[in-house]
């Protein structure tokens, strides 16, 4: 056991004084988990750039800065208006955590077709304890991660989404995260388990929004199942305040001839992480991960991600474009690893970032490692700047500037939303973009003169 | 009366690029309603020319002075200089990838109309617009759907320059090299674009190595650009004397 440092101890006192109200306290199975997940975490202690997957990103926020867990009355804080990322969101099914509590006022699960399920832990291990201990860690498990072992003893909400055998949903189903509202920093551990049965189908969106202007701590972990022949389309928006620290680690395991979908759009946080490792274990599984993200001002954003092919005739595909401005930065750290059976893999992985500014900074780190003998595996990553000669032929068509260089910023992270296989997902998560983007003068008097 | 101001008057320039002199001293003056052909071998200063008139960036003058309608341009942004009616057709359209044709084009209109005063143009009009402009020029709608010159053949890349050069209606149309890579059809309809925007109010530069384009859109005056200067300037026919002897006469070989 190595020796905790004063980062770590009150996270360790935290889970002993929080406990007794954390959802499912009477259940042994779920005592026993968190058990040794507070076990795993005071073993591994909090990543530090030392480690290998740790190198580029360092957990300041954590360091400078005391967070206490949230507590019901958080989850009760007044919100004006619920940021939607679809059209008439609140009249469509949604769930709505506030301060990382279910908020059951803003919530709709009316229109939910039957064979679907979308409720928060504590009312999942309420009603079906034997079914979520049946999938809870189960597909989560890596051994050498110490934010998915803090938040193993220390989940304290999230999202249960479950769409029964052959049930298939056209709607998108929505969950949105607020954050911020508090006076004092708080952490919170969402565990969010998502099971697409055989031959089902789904779409969800998560959406994560800094509402206020507090700091907080997200330590997310998602474990998702998608089943034989299942399909599902996972999208994050993840525009998080600007003193919000978003970390998020995702485990999924791929059926057979199952597909997954991911895509996690980063416009805010001034820390993130989204670590996420597909397990293809089915013949003619697909998954694609993809991202793109717009930074600003001192934020850093990390996409850490591992596709595993353990059988015969799986696909993956990785596109992550992102656009970094003023003295922010990115890492990518892109594994895809084919195992010995793996043979027929395809698999095609794809990272640009564009530089911005002198002060902004990416570090990319591509990796293929191939141990089986027939496939078919490529990648890419480049870093640039914007167009000069783009930018000069739409200046010298009239657009301003300022305007033309927000055209551009579009147009490279279009390729990246092209990978969003839902026309309305990537309608509104092209509009997030415009909106991120930096406000344009259109006072002819400022730019005559600018 | 007052002597009538012309169109562009550039007066003894001198341009360097990357600290290389380029432009060596060229005088030109353009009058209103009139069409001129600049023509010369490669390397002479012809895309430079076009360039330092639109404002490109990196392009310095170290002296003498561009006029346009009595305004020095020396110092303008590109999109300033839009605004006030000066257009260039790339020689080599640029590609943006995600970014609608029509989408574009409104952006560019509305700013010019923006900065001009004007009340920008709703969607409804704006599509009117189109409409009426494309069908004058014949192309096809389906280009406007079109990212900006993604996918585009090379005569589709030059006309989408004559649609956006009538859609926004410049004073000063430059044209640079509009007619390399075209083979003789895709010539011909970019010349019957280019002629259908003819009008006593608006001027135009052809830059161009060959003499071909002018058998399509006859000029009112043709100068010979070498060196950095323009060393020759004539009627048409002195086109048609340089597509025979070529460009060795002004101390450069043909290309």
């Amino acid at each position: 056991m190595t020796n905790l440092s004063t980062t770590e101890q009150p996270f360790v006192a935290a889970f002993d004084a929080a406990r007794p109200g954390l959802p499912g306290a009477g259940l042994g199975w779920l005592a026993a988990l968190r058990d040794t997940g507070i076990a795993r975490f005071k073993a591994l202690g909090l990543p530090t750039p030392k480690l290998e997957a740790w190198k580029y990103t360092r957990l300041r926020p954590l360091e400078d800065t005391r967070y206490r867990p949230v507590t019901d009355a958080d989850g009760r804080a007044t919100v004006d208006l619920v940021p939607s990322i679809l059209a008439a969101g609140k009249d469509r099914p949604r769930l709505v955590f506030v301060n990382g509590r279910l908020n059951e006022q803003l919530s709709n699960r009316r229109g939910l077709p039957t064979g679907v399920r979308v409720q928060c832990l504590r009312d999942a291990l309420a009603a079906d304890a034997g079914w979520v201990e049946k999938h809870l860690a189960g597909i989560g498990k890596a051994d050498s991660q110490s934010l998915l072992a803090l938040n193993t003893a220390m989940m304290d909400s999230g999202l249960v989404f479950r769409v029964e055998r052959g049930v298939v949903v056209e709607q998108p189903i929505e969950a949105v995260f607020i954050g911020g509202l508090t006076a004092h920093p708080v952490a919170y551990f969402p565990r969010n388990l998502i099971v697409i049965e055989d031959g089902a189908q789904a779409t969800l969106v998560t959406h994560h929004a800094g509402a206020g202007v507090g700091a907080y701590l997200a330590n997310a972990v998602t474990e998702v199942e998608v089943g034989r022949g299942a399909k599902l389309r996972h999208y994050r928006v993840q525009a998080e305040s600007r003193d919000a620290t978003h970390l998020t680690t995702t485990h999924v395991r791929v059926g057979r001839d199952a597909s997954y979908e991911n895509f996690t759009l980063a416009i805010g946080g001034r820390l993130s992480r989204n670590e996420i490792s597909v397990r293809m274990e089915g013949e003619g599984g697909h998954c694609s991960v993809n991202g793109a993200y717009l930074m600003r001002g001192r934020e850093h954003c990390d996409n850490t991600t591992l596709i595993e092919h353990l059988v015969p005739r799986t696909t993956c595909r990785e596109v992550f474009k992102g656009v970094l401005d003023d003295e922010s930065r990115a890492v990518f750290q892109g594994r895809i690893v084919v195992h010995k059976d793996a043979q027929k893999t395809d698999g095609h992985q794809l990272c640009k970032a564009l530089l911005l500014s002198t002060g902004a900074e990416i570090d990319a780190k591509p990796e293929l490692e191939i141990y089986a003998d027939d496939v078919k595996c490529s990648h890419g990553a480049t870093t640039g700047q914007l167009d000069e000669t783009a930018l000069f032929y739409l200046r010298s068509r009239g657009v301003p500037e300022a305007l033309a260089r927000n055209l551009l910023v579009q147009s490279f992270l279009g390729e990246a939303l092209d990978e969003i296989t839902s026309d309305e997902v990537r309608q509104a998560l092209t509009d997030k973009i415009v909106h991120a983007l930096p406000a344009v003068c259109y006072l002819a008097e400022e730019w005559k003169t600018g | 009366m007052a002597k009538k101001i012309p169109m562009l008057e550039i007066k003894n320039l001198h341009v360097s690029v990357g600290g290389k002199e380029i432009l060596k001293g060229l005088d030109l003056s353009v009058g209103t309603g009139e069409i001129h052909a600049i023509m010369g071998p490669n390397g002479s200063g012809k895309s430079t020319l076009s360039h330092v008139i639109a404002g490109r960036q990196g392009y310095e003058i170290t002296g003498g002075r561009i006029v346009y309608k009595g305004e020095d341009l020396t110092g303008m942004e590109p999109e300033v200089r839009a605004a006030k009616g000066i257009f260039l057709a790339f020689q080599y359209p640029v590609e943006i990838p995600g970014v609608a044709n029509t989408t574009f084009l409104k952006e560019a209109i509305n700013a010019i109309r923006r900065y001009r005063g004007e009340p920008e143009l709703d969607a409804m009009q704006f599509l009117k617009l189109m409409r009426q402009k494309t069908k004058d020029l014949g192309i096809s709608e389906d280009m406007l759907k079109r990212a900006v010159n993604v996918g585009f053949s090379g005569g589709e890349k030059k006309r989408n320059e004559i649609l956006q050069m009538a859609i926004l209606n410049p004073t000063l149309a430059v044209l640079d090299e509009t007619d390399s890579g075209l083979d003789i059809d895709a010539l011909k309809i970019v010349a019957a674009g280019v002629n259908s925007l003819r009008s006593p109010e608006r001027s135009t530069l052809i830059i161009t190595h060959y003499q071909r384009l002018l058998d399509y859109i006859v000029p009112d005056q043709v100068h010979v650009l070498a060196n950095g200067r323009i060393q020759r300037s004539g009627g048409k026919e002195l086109a048609l004397e340089l597509e025979k002897k070529g460009y060795a006469e002004f101390g450069e070989a043909a290309a």
